[in-house]
């Protein structure tokens, strides 16, 4: 039932999109959190996505084969999070309690000004998505009401 | 049998529904990888594919082999060049081509040419029932 694919497909896309938020949300609050090493300092988080598909060879009822560049895809995953290679910030900070021999505090490389379009460009992706699942629904539930 | 045969009655409508249920299908897919680096979107030529559906209905000598053996796999007249791929208007950096004001309003107003199949095929039924009751 195409229809219902629909709902697994808007559902991919929300819980991908609120993963993508999720970092953004982490990475701000994490904007300033100053440590000693570079190598315990926080860095910026983000998620890569990619398609999602079926099986690679699926069999459907009428025993028909679908190679993979014919099938349409079933929506989209998150298949990682990867931490961003940007350099980390160095600050000269003598008496900031964390800061070693040289009197130096590492930021993290989160680049506040991005990660707030990013987090714009992820709520209006998931209000898309919702409204896909809205209009989806809404088709599924005249489809129901045929003939009455 | 005369103009109650359900196929005639309802003329192109049934298929035009799934045709257009399984563009919704494709449209969502698009939205939903409207992030995705390197996606294409993708879309089929709905004039086309409707065409050759009723087609098929009309006369069932159509291009498809015969599975004579369980055997056999049946790979059918289907082609990779129903689903085709959109022209962006705009292409991104990272290879993605989707527009997503372009495949909402698609998405739309194939789900509004969706119900407007359904009315038509809800008046089939509503008349056939009439006819049957001969009220």
């Amino acid at each position: 039932m195409s229809l219902g694919n629909i709902f697994d497909i808007a559902g991919s896309g929300m819980n991908a999109q609120s993963m993508r938020l999720n970092t953004t949300a982490s990475n701000i609050a994490n904007a300033d959190s100053a440590s000693s090493s570079i190598d315990e300092t926080y860095r910026a988080r983000k998620p890569f996505f990619a398609v999602m598909h079926n099986e690679f060879l699926n069999v459907n009822k009428d025993n028909q084969f679908h190679s993979q560049g014919d099938e349409i895809g079933a929506g989209v995953q998150v298949k990682g999070i990867v931490e961003s290679d940007a350099p980390l910030q160095p600050r000269f900070q003598p008496d900031h309690p964390l800061a070693n021999e040289e009197g130096y505090v590492y930021y993290p490389n989160v680049n506040v000004v991005e990660e707030m379009t990013d987090m714009m460009s992820s709520s209006r992706s998931y209000q898309m998505n919702v409204e896909v699942l809205k209009t989806a629904k809404q088709m599924l539930q005249r489809t129901l009401m045929l003939g009455e | 049998m005369g103009s109650i045969n359900f196929n005639n009655a309802l003329g192109v409508h049934p298929d035009a529904m799934l045709l257009r249920a399984k563009r919704a299908e494709i449209l969502a897919n698009n939205l939903a990888n409207s992030d995705t680096p390197g996606f294409k979107a993708r879309d089929i030529n709905f004039q086309a594919m409707l065409a050759k559906e009723s087609k098929k209905h009309a006369s069932s000598n159509s291009l498809d082999m015969n599975a004579t053996n369980s055997a056999h796999i049946v790979t059918g007249s289907r082609s990779n060049s129903e689903l085709q791929y959109r022209n962006p208007s705009q292409p991104s950096i990272d290879g993605n081509t989707v527009d997503t004001q372009i495949e909402q309003t698609l998405f739309t107003r194939n789900a509004m040419d969706y119900n407007t199949s359904f009315e038509f095929l809800n008046g089939k039924f509503k008349g056939l029932k009439s006819a049957i009751r001969g009220e």
